[in-house]
């Protein structure tokens, strides 16, 4: 329709199609639980039902999100083989392995998660109902850890040899924990932990500004923020370590991300600016030394530059773009959660005030924001190849005839599955307020 | 036994695990459409929300298992399979998709829904009719593979008294499965109006399964000559599978153990699948793919065996807890909890 018809271009928009639109609800998964059992356990230590409360309305809001996050992830499961299928068939030799285990996770998160939905009030002991949120902790981590591995591994191939085309002498768990794995893995599961609180955060901080003086947001808020600040400092912490691996095993993609040409040492870090058609960087912000320091921690590091490679086998230069917003974001966000958090320590400043409220109220949909670029720069970084080094794009890719035809009817699909969520979310939310709620259940009087 | 063998009855295991649950959840959907369109929802509608409510995600994995771990223990399944299978696969992720989340959205978004319900019924039929497409086309001769591109022969498909009768075999199936269950679970409950209307469904559909049961057995001997001989030769797996349906039957006619009377459903579907699986083999995708031709590694394997034991350990138990609360205990189910 727009373009000629290639299988492989289709490929590439109808995967990351599915999944930018899966990892807005699979890193909710991942997040959230975590979120709900921090809230459960405040409940139980603090003797203080608002917490409680907290976590049952998060954990029924999470269940719809959770609903969307199975079914594109089952999808996104199955279009590997089917869009993938030389890939599947060479990567089936060497990561069948994490995959395999990532669906008992999952397994492990879906059955606990059911019981726990399902017996909030049938215990009289409330530590035993928190107990049951641990293994949905677990479940949601681990299945982040498992196929993460899967596409460290498409980063830093390594555990296997390669003898005329066949994957021979395999070795599983040196195909799992490759060089990416430590990093890739700490970043993904330590930003779907951060996204989870301001996406929650920013729901209480919503509800204060417009008038709800319910002290359960502003619990809520706290709550969110201290960890959200927990968070985003650690997010920095492994940033860093990121930029360091990149430029040991995969320096392109480091160079690509930062537009730099030169092999040379102390190398200054880009922010912001574009780049015209012959490789010149316009209205960027220079800081001397920082990308050296970045990527070996010394600023006589020799960082190497794009020239070095062949035109070929480069990455798209515009992940740069893709790159400057997740690290600003990032560091966004830690901003905000660290001063809010700051200002109620205190207790001289008023955290509640609505300029730092509408920061947080940002930081919900920015946070999302930060992690489809983040991805779409480690994806879009790695081109031309799917296996780093060892299979193009072109050569894992199906040569079926009709991608294109599911490409529409799938973007169909996600836009109505958004649109229902959405919807289904609102509702659940506006017919049933907190204050409803609190007092349904009899809680008037509190300690605090 | 060999890696190849345990490999694939693994799998097997997980999509027999996948047939029955899902049938109940699929026939459950089903059902629950009929009788509002009937105006007869009321006396099974908490039956079958009390039911799917906590199980409903846990139905999901094990497909997931499935198509994950016979890319683990056979990755040039993923070659074949993966490029033939593109459109109905995706119908099938798109049914799937739709299913799951309006399930969801209709349960906990705390709206009735026409629509939802539609969704959710009409898809309970279409998901196992586009999934057996992966079990037609592996007997062979829907698909062509020239100069290594493999292509699906869709007027084959469309065009073949088989297949059809396969697509009739597993809707009435589900229906019967999911009846026998509920009817169980109804007894369970002690609610008469739900035991009554269920029993009738699942003696409605007994009879339809076991006809195409049997009609798909010898219309196999058109399509595959040499599978159909190798069902032959252990005769008696299908003979058990006859008797455990008989049983099953006039348990349920009689009003008598219904527990015992879907043990025997599950009995009947166990032999009659395994004995189907058994008898295909060593082929996977006939003639192209054996078992032996498109192994992972030996490393692999026995990682993967090593996981899956691994898993098992881990979730029986929890398996167990789940239907301890949900299935057998009878406050819940009676809706006091």
């Amino acid at each position: 329709m727009f373009f000629e018809y290639d299988p492989v271009l289709y490929s590439r928009i109808l995967t990351s199609v599915t999944l930018a639109f899966h990892v807005i609800f699979a890193t909710l998964g991942v997040g959230i639980p975590l979120m709900i059992a921090i809230a459960e356990w405040m409940g139980i230590k603090r003797n203080d039902p608002h917490y409680t409360l907290m976590a049952r309305r998060w954990a029924r809001g999470f269940v719809v999100t959770v609903a969307v996050g199975v079914v594109t992830g089952t999808a996104i499961g199955l279009q590997l083989s089917l869009l993938w299928p030389n890939f599947m068939q060479a990567a089936g030799h060497t990561i069948g392995l994490p995959m395999f285990m990532e669906v008992f996770a999952f397994f492990f998160e879906a059955i606990f998660l059911g019981i726990y939905l399902y017996t909030w009030d049938r215990f009289k002991s409330k530590m035993k109902h928190f107990l049951l949120i641990i293994p949905v902790v677990i479940g949601a981590t681990a299945s982040a850890f498992f196929i993460t591995t899967v596409n460290s591994f498409m980063n830093a191939p390594q555990g296997f040899t390669l003898v005329d085309g066949v994957l021979t002498d395999v070795s599983p768990l040196a195909a799992m924990f490759n060089p990416a794995t430590p990093t890739k893995i700490s970043h993904v599961i330590i930003t779907c932990y951060l996204t989870a609180a301001f996406v929650l955060g920013a729901i209480a901080a919503f509800h204060i500004l417009r008038g709800n003086k319910h002290v359960y947001h502003k619990k809520a808020l706290h709550l969110t923020m201290v960890t959200g600040a927990i968070f985003a400092v650690a997010t920095a912490v492994i940033g860093d370590f990121s930029g360091k691996y990149l430029h040991e095993y995969q320096p392109e993609k480091l160079a690509a991300a930062e537009w730099h040409f030169e092999t040379e040492t102390e190398a200054p870090l880009i922010l912001g600016g574009f780049l015209t058609e012959d490789h010149e960087i316009k209205y960027a912000l220079e800081i001397p030394y920082a990308l050296s320091i970045l990527a070996g921690g010394s600023t006589d590091t020799e960082v190497i530059g794009l020239n070095e490679f062949p035109e070929e086998e480069l990455p798209p230069l515009f992940v740069h773009y893709l790159f400057d917003l997740m690290v600003f974001i990032g560091m966004y966000l830690a901003a905000v959660a660290v001063l809010f958090t700051f200002l109620n320590w205190t207790k001289k400043w008023n955290g509640f005030s609505r300029p730092l409220l509408w920061a947080i109220v940002a930081g919900g949909p920015l946070s999302m924001l930060a992690i489809q670029s983040g991805w779409f720069f480690a994806e879009i970084g790695r081109q031309p190849w799917i296996i780093n080094q060892v299979m193009t794009v072109e050569e894992g890719a199906t040569t079926s005839q009709h991608v294109d035809i599911m490409l529409y009817v799938f973007i169909v699909l996600y836009a109505v599955l958004g649109a229902t969520t959405v919807t289904v979310l609102r509702r659940m939310f506006k017919s049933n307020p907190v204050e409803h709620e609190l007092e349904e259940r009899g809680i008037h009087h509190i300690a605090k | 036994m060999s890696y190849e063998v345990i490999g694939i009855t693994v799998l097997w295991f997980f999509l027999y695990g996948y047939l029955i649950v899902a049938s109940v959840d699929f026939g459950a959907g089903f059902f629950s459409y009929y009788t509002k369109r009937t105006n007869k929802n009321h006396i099974i509608h908490n039956i079958i929300q009390r039911y799917l409510s906590p199980v409903w995600e846990v139905t999901n994995v094990f497909l997931v298992f499935f198509f994950i771990g016979i890319v683990g223990f056979f990755p040039s399944t993923a070659y074949y399979y993966g490029t033939a299978l593109l459109i109905p696969g995706s119908i099938a992720i798109i049914l799937l998709a739709v299913r799951g989340s309006y399930y969801a959205f209709a349960t906990y978004g705390a709206k009735e829904s026409r629509m939802y319900n539609f969704l959710y019924g009409a898809t309970g039929l279409l998901i196992p009719a586009s999934l057996t497409t992966v079990l037609t086309i592996s007997e062979g001769g829907y698909i062509t593979v020239e100069n290594g591109n493999v292509r699906l022969l869709y007027g084959e498909l469309f065009g073949s008294l088989y297949s059809w009768s396969v697509v009739i075999l597993a809707i009435v199936s589900v229906l019967f499965i999911s009846a026998s269950f509920l009817t169980y679970y109804a007894s369970r409950a002690n609610d008469k109006g739900a035991l009554d209307l269920l029993r009738k469904y699942a003696l409605t559909w007994s009879l339809p399964a076991i006809s195409m049961g049997v009609i798909v057995f010898f219309l196999l001997s058109k399509r595959n000559y040499e599978h159909y001989q190798n069902m032959l030769d252990i005769w008696w797996v299908f003979g058990i599978s006859l008797i455990a349906f008989a049983a099953a039957t006039y348990l349920i006619f009689k009003r008598r153990n219904f527990g015992t009377a879907f043990i025997m459903v599950m009995v009947q579907y166990f032999t009659a699948f395994f004995g189907y699986g058994a008898s295909h083999l060593p082929y996977i995708l006939y003639p192209y793919l054996t078992i032996y031709d498109g192994f992972t590694n030996e490393t692999m394997a026995v990682w993967l065996i090593a996981a899956f034991i691994g898993g098992l350990l881990m979730l029986i138990p929890s398996l167990y807890l789940l239907m301890k609360l949900f299935l057998f205990d009878a406050d819940y189910i009676e809706g006091k909890k």
